[in-house]
């Protein structure tokens, strides 16, 4: 990686979505490849933002402050793909919300966005979403990823709800489904037949991207 | 009863309640309705709850009011009953304590993350817990706890707003630590001691949180960093785990009795339990600390 592509990773990794728009900016009249801008420094510096989380280095600021920063260099660098032809590759589509009577908000829109700076196409239904709704969207979508989120132990079982629907409507074989919540744990995720469990957001983009092989 | 304040001077720990909202469920409160919306039809089952504390051992029950604030209570179309949901909940805990414990008004954080990360601003922050303030003073609280609290940006909102409608009243404040030792953004205990004492909170400290040890961890460093600090603990049972369709904590009576002794030796005066915990975990913890 070139110095610029150096001081970009860590502009995203310190949070600075200024200088990471400026210097994805300053990449592209370099002669720098958009793609290989957003494959190298961008995706390298998200990991290392959830290696940082996990360790109790980073907090959800950081997190916050590093999509941010990792959103404004993409959007200087979307319109140069554009121009080129080229897409950036997505890892997979994914349907993200919290369940019918649920209206925690926070931890659903923190992993939608990790996703999203992962390389995931994300789809984010926001809060207290029915089981049809969920089914609808993954039909409307073609997604092959469905994060559930629940933080209520009342609400959980609403998690179980939308996997049912999905079944019934056919869609289970096709999608992964992802729970997450204060409440939600392995052993649930297990008992209500869900594929993955994510702690927290940094997890969920380890979780999902092993489930859909990328 | 002479005052919370006089009370704690004296030396005392004063034994808090537990859960609420897994209480409910279990008498009926369905899934995705909000308990403090509930309580408007349902006086009798949270009444119940307080009682069931009450009689465990506990002298400090705190109002079903955590999710009471506007932009809660407006994702459920209760925006408009705001201090009439609070007022109720300070009835029906006034009516189950009858004058034998004291009554905290309960609040909970926004669901809302302030500047720079999300869209409130510290003003509109304040406005929004004043509204609950004022509303839980007015019904007759004797104190006002602000708990569960993660931003220390909202942390400062809500003890503005408290202190200025507590007229007087005390005003409590805790954090949870859940993520490696500190709040999940990022908020370090040592920091949380150093915040509070300086906005003049009368008792602060932990509840939630993640492991039982997480929160006697940050209960610790609290207490060397404020050594005449009155700290509370009010943690979750441990953690959840799924058993079959239900979601059980994993400490037990006996294991929150054993922490609760090893959180007053680390100077909490005010000890209770939060998410899991049930009245049998409250007369486990009013046993351990009776003197």
């Amino acid at each position: 990686m070139d110095a610029i592509g150096e001081q970009l990773q860590q502009a995203v990794l310190l949070g600075e979505p200024e200088r990471a728009h400026d210097l994805a900016a300053q990449a592209l009249r370099a002669g720098a490849e958009p793609l290989a801008v957003i494959e190298g420094a961008l995706a390298t510096a998200m990991q290392q933002v959830g290696a940082r989380y996990e360790c109790g280095e980073y907090f959800i600021p950081d997190l916050v402050m590093a999509a941010e920063a990792m959103k404004a260099a993409v959007r200087v660098l979307e319109p140069a793909l554009a121009a080129r032809q080229e897409r950036r590759q997505v890892l997979g589509t994914v349907v993200i919300g919290t369940v019918e009577g649920d209206i925690h908000e926070i931890g659903k829109s923190l992993v939608a966005t990790m996703l999203s700076a992962a390389g995931f196409q994300v789809h984010d239904l926001g809060v207290d979403v029915s089981a049809a709704e969920f089914v609808k969207r993954v039909q409307e979508t073609g997604a092959n990823v469905v994060g559930l989120s629940a933080l209520l132990t009342t609400t959980m079982l609403n998690q179980e709800r939308v996997i049912e629907a999905l079944q019934e409507a056919g869609l289970r074989e096709r999608v992964k489904v992802v729970i997450g919540g204060a409440p939600a744990s392995p052993e649930w995720a297990q008992t209500i037949g869900a594929d993955g469990y994510a702690e927290n957001a940094a997890e969920a983009v380890t979780v999902v991207k092993q489930l859909v092989g990328a | 009863m002479e005052d919370i304040i006089s009370m704690l001077a004296d030396g005392g720990v004063l034994v808090a309640d537990g859960a609420m909202g897994t209480m409910l469920q279990r008498a009926g409160l369905p899934a995705g309705t909000p308990p403090e919306a509930w309580l408007l039809e349902n006086p009798g089952p949270v009444c119940d709850v307080h009682r069931a504390y009450l009689d465990a051992g506990a002298h400090l029950i705190l109002t079903c009011t955590f999710g009471a604030t506007r932009p809660r209570l407006e994702r459920k179309g209760y925006a408009e009953r705001v201090a009439e949901i609070n007022r109720r909940a300070v009835e029906i805990a006034r009516q189950a304590a009858n004058g034998r414990a004291y009554v905290a008004g309960d609040i909970g954080p926004l669901g809302l993350f302030l500047a720079p990360l999300g869209p409130l601003s510290h003003e509109q922050a304040v406005g929004l817990f004043a509204e609950q303030a004022e509303a839980l003073v007015a019904a007759g609280v004797d104190v006002l706890v602000i708990e569960t609290m993660s931003a220390l940006e909202e942390m400062r909102a809500a003890i503005e707003a408290a202190q200025q409608a507590a007229r007087g009243l005390p005003v409590f404040a805790t954090f949870s630590f859940d993520h490696h030792g500190r709040t999940n953004m990022g908020v370090r205990p040592e920091q949380a001691a150093q915040e509070l004492t300086a906005l003049g909170v009368q008792a602060f400290g932990a509840n939630c949180g993640a492991t039982l040890d997480m929160t006697l961890g940050a209960l610790e460093a609290m207490h060397a960093t404020a050594p005449d600090a009155w700290l509370i603990a009010k943690p979750n049972a441990g953690l959840p785990r799924a058993q079959g369709r239900e979601v059980v904590y994993d400490a037990s009576p006996a294991d929150m009795a054993a922490y609760a002794r090893r959180f007053a030796a680390a100077g909490a005066r005010v000890i209770g339990g939060c998410c899991g915990s049930t009245p049998a975990h409250i007369a486990a913890i009013a046993a351990a600390l009776k003197p």
